[in-house]
């Protein structure tokens, strides 16, 4: 066990720097520069600008320097923000990220685990049409489409929440539904197509003829097979929620490190969009391992040796 | 009964404590739209950093909140040698940092040192370039700062020579760039100095708490001098940058003021024009279309008239902007302070045809392909598609429409890689003279290729005068060539300002740049 997840975080390295070097020669060949704006600098302050920040080196000796600043932990300065460093900025945004995306996945799963399996209890009957309805609504509904319209109605309206902004839990709610509820919708269906193929299998119907009550054969014996691929979907799922969409974080002016993500590269902040690019990466990797870890605990067929 | 009784007496006693809504610690919460860039006063280069900037620190002068004109700020007043060049301010003694430290004279020697020092980056440095020697400091050909025209003469007066007269130079002591910063903060915590607990500054406001794209909290600094005139107890700057959402927060009570950065769309404006709360003012930014004059067809000025006549420019802002513009084939803002403005070309399909027909293409017969770039934008979009159909209407040629991203637009423009190209100038400071002398031959922001030898003298001129009048006129002669006789660019239209405003607030004036002085505003 040790030894397999010993061998992925091994297999991460080269992963993580092949991302940085890719994403730092991509972003040097883009046309433009961090201190290209509407109103020209002149020569003279954007050639001090380039050599405070090291960009009039020879790129090899810049990509050498960042590298070796990486491995030091060192993200270096935003180009955009002269106050601060990346470093600092996704430490300050991630936390955030993080907890928009587990209330998320918090949502997604309490709203789509239960809706799934009580769909396949109730196949083809009512229950089953309706929440299967809703639940191809809710993926296709787009969320700068939902997010307002949870606004209008729980904030305008009702006034119980808040716009938009962070700070209390009152500020994570919608955002947190808003983003939750496309993936509860994918979970549901996810669910419902397993559970009615695990039902028909040989150890549901032992079960059953064992006496075990219905409620524990679905939930403990059934679900538990059954949440194999809703576990694969949830790997790189959980990725996606927890740094956050780009989309949800701008709607609900949300403080997350999504939006440096985008912003970042349309701006040439180029040791943003390489600090981005590795934290993302380095959850991706982490979220599959997860996964991995996961699907041995939920199915003893897959466990190591066995 | 006796627990009811005493209920209500604790009730009506937290009543009483709590004090009415004009008595509570006003605050006022504004829509910046964006997180600023930085609050170092040196570094920053953008409008929503002004509003805070200008709020934290004071420079020798301030803006009037009606019509923005100089008043005192760390200065009491100033003497003007007679041939226009040398500043004597005499500083308020007063005047504190929130460290309890005078602010003195060396406080500003430090900071301009260090706004022209290279190592610095800072982007606006060219604001000192009025200062003598200052350009060439910034530009490394000299190192004695002592070479440069600013000098402490003792603690409370500041001697500052100029190249030449320069008209404005009070008000460019009012833009951030000039502002004194404190050498202890600055030299003790270097680029952290700007962060609460660490920040020493000297304006009406103290920075109490900063979270990036969250919040950012000012409260009243009781050490300023003129504390007794600052109303607000806080002001909370808020960065959301999606339009819809701040309306919404506005619509919900959560701001008070969405700035004109959130550049209301027309969608927006039609729901809230007739309300209190939205105001429009004319601002000092224009909105045009650079040619390159170094192309064909563009390189024949006959060509260049007709495309700007065959603009209808009124129909434009009616019918596809729709949010207030104001049409304009001038290139200096119609509503520019002491300056009587110049009538550019305005829309004549049938002149612009022959002109055409003059410059070989009658008709449109034989025009070759022509590309008009724009950065992708909703705008933009609507409007070149505009400009597109109007002169396949009234000149018969047929322009293809080039959006691509923003950096790879100022990129494609920088190397005149481009045929016709949208782009919009605000300008730095309340004078014509901003939007003018950037079309000098190489220019930094002239970008079109074109170069002009009478204009680059009239320009020079301009400078030289020391008549507010003549100089003026002079600057009228300039504008003349640039959009009657030579027309690197087509102007379209002079931008509006537009935001809302919660009326319970006061001391908000409408004006040219949209500035409005947190000191003055108050509840009502």
């Amino acid at each position: 066990m040790l030894r397999f997840v010993a061998r992925r975080l091994a297999y991460a390295l080269p992963v993580l720097f092949a991302v940085a070097t890719i994403t730092f020669f991509m972003m040097r060949v883009a046309p433009g520069g961090p201190f290209d704006a509407e109103r020209r600098l002149p020569d003279a302050v954007e050639r001090s600008l380039r050599a405070r920040y090291q960009l009039d080196r020879p790129l090899l000796e810049q990509y050498a320097r960042y590298m070796a600043n990486v491995l030091r932990g060192d993200l270096g300065p935003s180009f955009r923000y002269p106050d601060r460093t990346v470093g600092e900025l996704i430490a300050l945004g991630l936390p955030v990220s993080l907890t928009l995306g587990l209330a998320a996945l918090a949502v997604a799963l309490a709203v789509g685990l239960p809706a799934g399996v009580a769909a396949a209890v109730r196949r083809n009957r009512a229950a089953d049409h309706a929440t299967m309805g809703l639940a191809m609504l809710g993926v296709s509904v787009p969320n700068f489409v939902l997010g307002p319209l949870l606004v209008i109605v729980f904030a305008l309206w009702l006034g119980w929440l808040p716009v938009a902004g962070w700070g209390s839990w009152r500020h994570v709610v919608l955002p947190a539904v808003t983003l939750g509820l496309f993936y509860a919708a994918f979970i549901g269906r996810l669910t419902r197509a397993a559970m009615l193929e695990v039902i028909r299998h040989d150890f549901v119907r032992t079960a059953r003829a064992k006496g075990a009550p219905e409620r524990r054969v679905v939930w403990r014996h059934a679900l538990r097979i059954a949440l194999l691929p809703v576990v694969s979907f949830l790997g790189p799922a959980a990725a996606r929620l927890l740094t956050g969409s780009v989309v949800v974080e701008t709607i609900f002016s949300v403080p997350g490190v999504g939006r440096y993500f985008v912003t970042a590269a349309l701006n040439r902040d180029y040791t943003m969009v390489l600090g981005t690019a590795l934290v993302y990466s380095a959850l991706l990797v982490a979220f599959n391992l997860l996964v991995d870890l996961a699907y041995g605990w939920l199915d003893p067929r897959i466990r190591e040796g066995a | 009964m006796r627990r009811i009784a005493s209920t209500l007496a604790a009730v009506l006693a937290a009543a009483l404590l709590v004090p009415s809504p004009g008595l509570a610690a006003s605050v006022f919460r504004i829509s910046n739209m964006t997180e600023p860039e930085t609050l170092d006063p040196a570094l920053a280069s953008g409008v929503p950093e002004h509003r805070i900037i200008s709020s934290l620190f004071e420079g020798l002068y301030a803006n009037d909140p009606k019509d923005l004109s100089p008043v005192p700020g760390v200065a009491l007043r100033h003497t003007l040698s007679k041939d226009g060049t040398v500043y004597t301010f005499t500083l308020n003694p007063q005047a504190r940092w929130t460290n309890g430290r005078q602010v003195t004279a060396d406080d500003f020697v430090y900071a301009w040192e260090r706004v022209l020092n290279p190592k610095t980056g800072a982007k606006y440095a060219q604001q000192l370039y009025y200062v003598k020697n200052g350009e060439a400091y910034n530009r490394g050909t000299i190192t004695d700062f002592g070479l440069v025209g600013v000098k402490a003469l003792n603690q409370t007066t500041l001697q500052v020579t100029l190249e030449r007269p320069t008209a404005y130079f009070l008000y460019l002591t009012t833009f951030y760039t000039l502002y004194p910063v404190p050498k202890e903060a600055v030299e003790r915590h270097g680029a952290d100095w700007t962060k609460p607990g660490r920040i020493v500054s000297n304006g009406p406001f103290r920075l109490v708490e900063w979270v990036p794209q969250q919040t950012l909290v000012l409260e009243k600094n009781p050490g300023y001098w003129d504390a007794g005139s600052v109303a607000l107890d806080r002001v909370v700057f808020d960065p959301t940058t999606d339009v819809n959402t701040v309306v919404r927060q506005f619509q919900a009570g959560e701001t008070d003021w969405v700035t004109s950065s959130a550049n209301l769309p027309a969608a927006l404006v039609a729901v809230w024009k007739d309300r209190p709360e939205y105001y429009a003012e004319p601002y000092l930014g224009t909105y045009y279309f650079r040619m390159n004059v170094t192309r064909p067809p563009l390189n024949d000025v006959r060509v260049r008239k007709a495309l700007s006549m065959a603009i209808d420019r009124e129909a434009l802002t009616r019918s596809v902007t729709r949010a207030g513009e104001i049409a304009s084939s001038a290139f200096v803002p119609r509503n520019m302070p002491n300056y009587s403005g110049v009538k550019g070309l305005d829309f004549d399909p049938a002149e612009a045809k022959r002109l055409l027909a003059e410059a070989g293409y009658p008709g449109g017969k034989g025009f070759p392909p022509v590309e008009l770039m724009y950065n992708t934008n909703e705008l933009h979009r609507i409007i070149t598609q505009a400009l597109q159909q109007m002169w396949k209407r009234h000149l018969g040629i047929e322009v293809t429409l080039t959006n691509v991203e923003w950096k790879v637009y100022l990129a494609r423009m920088k190397a005149l890689d481009y045929q016709i190209a949208r782009a919009g100038w605000i300008g730095d400071y309340v004078d014509p003279n901003t939007f003018l002398d950037m079309w000098v031959t190489g220019g930094g922001n002239n970008q079109t290729g074109w170069a002009n030898a009478r204009y680059d003298a009239l320009i020079r001129k301009a400078a030289e005068t020391v008549d507010p009048e003549a100089r003026m006129k002079t600057l009228r002669e300039a504008e003349t060539v640039l959009v009657r006789e030579e027309l690197p660019i087509a102007p379209v239209f002079t931008y509006v300002s537009k935001g809302l405003i919660r009326r319970s607030f006061d001391g908000f004036h409408p004006n040219i740049l949209d500035q409005h002085p947190l000191k003055a505003i108050r509840p009502r």
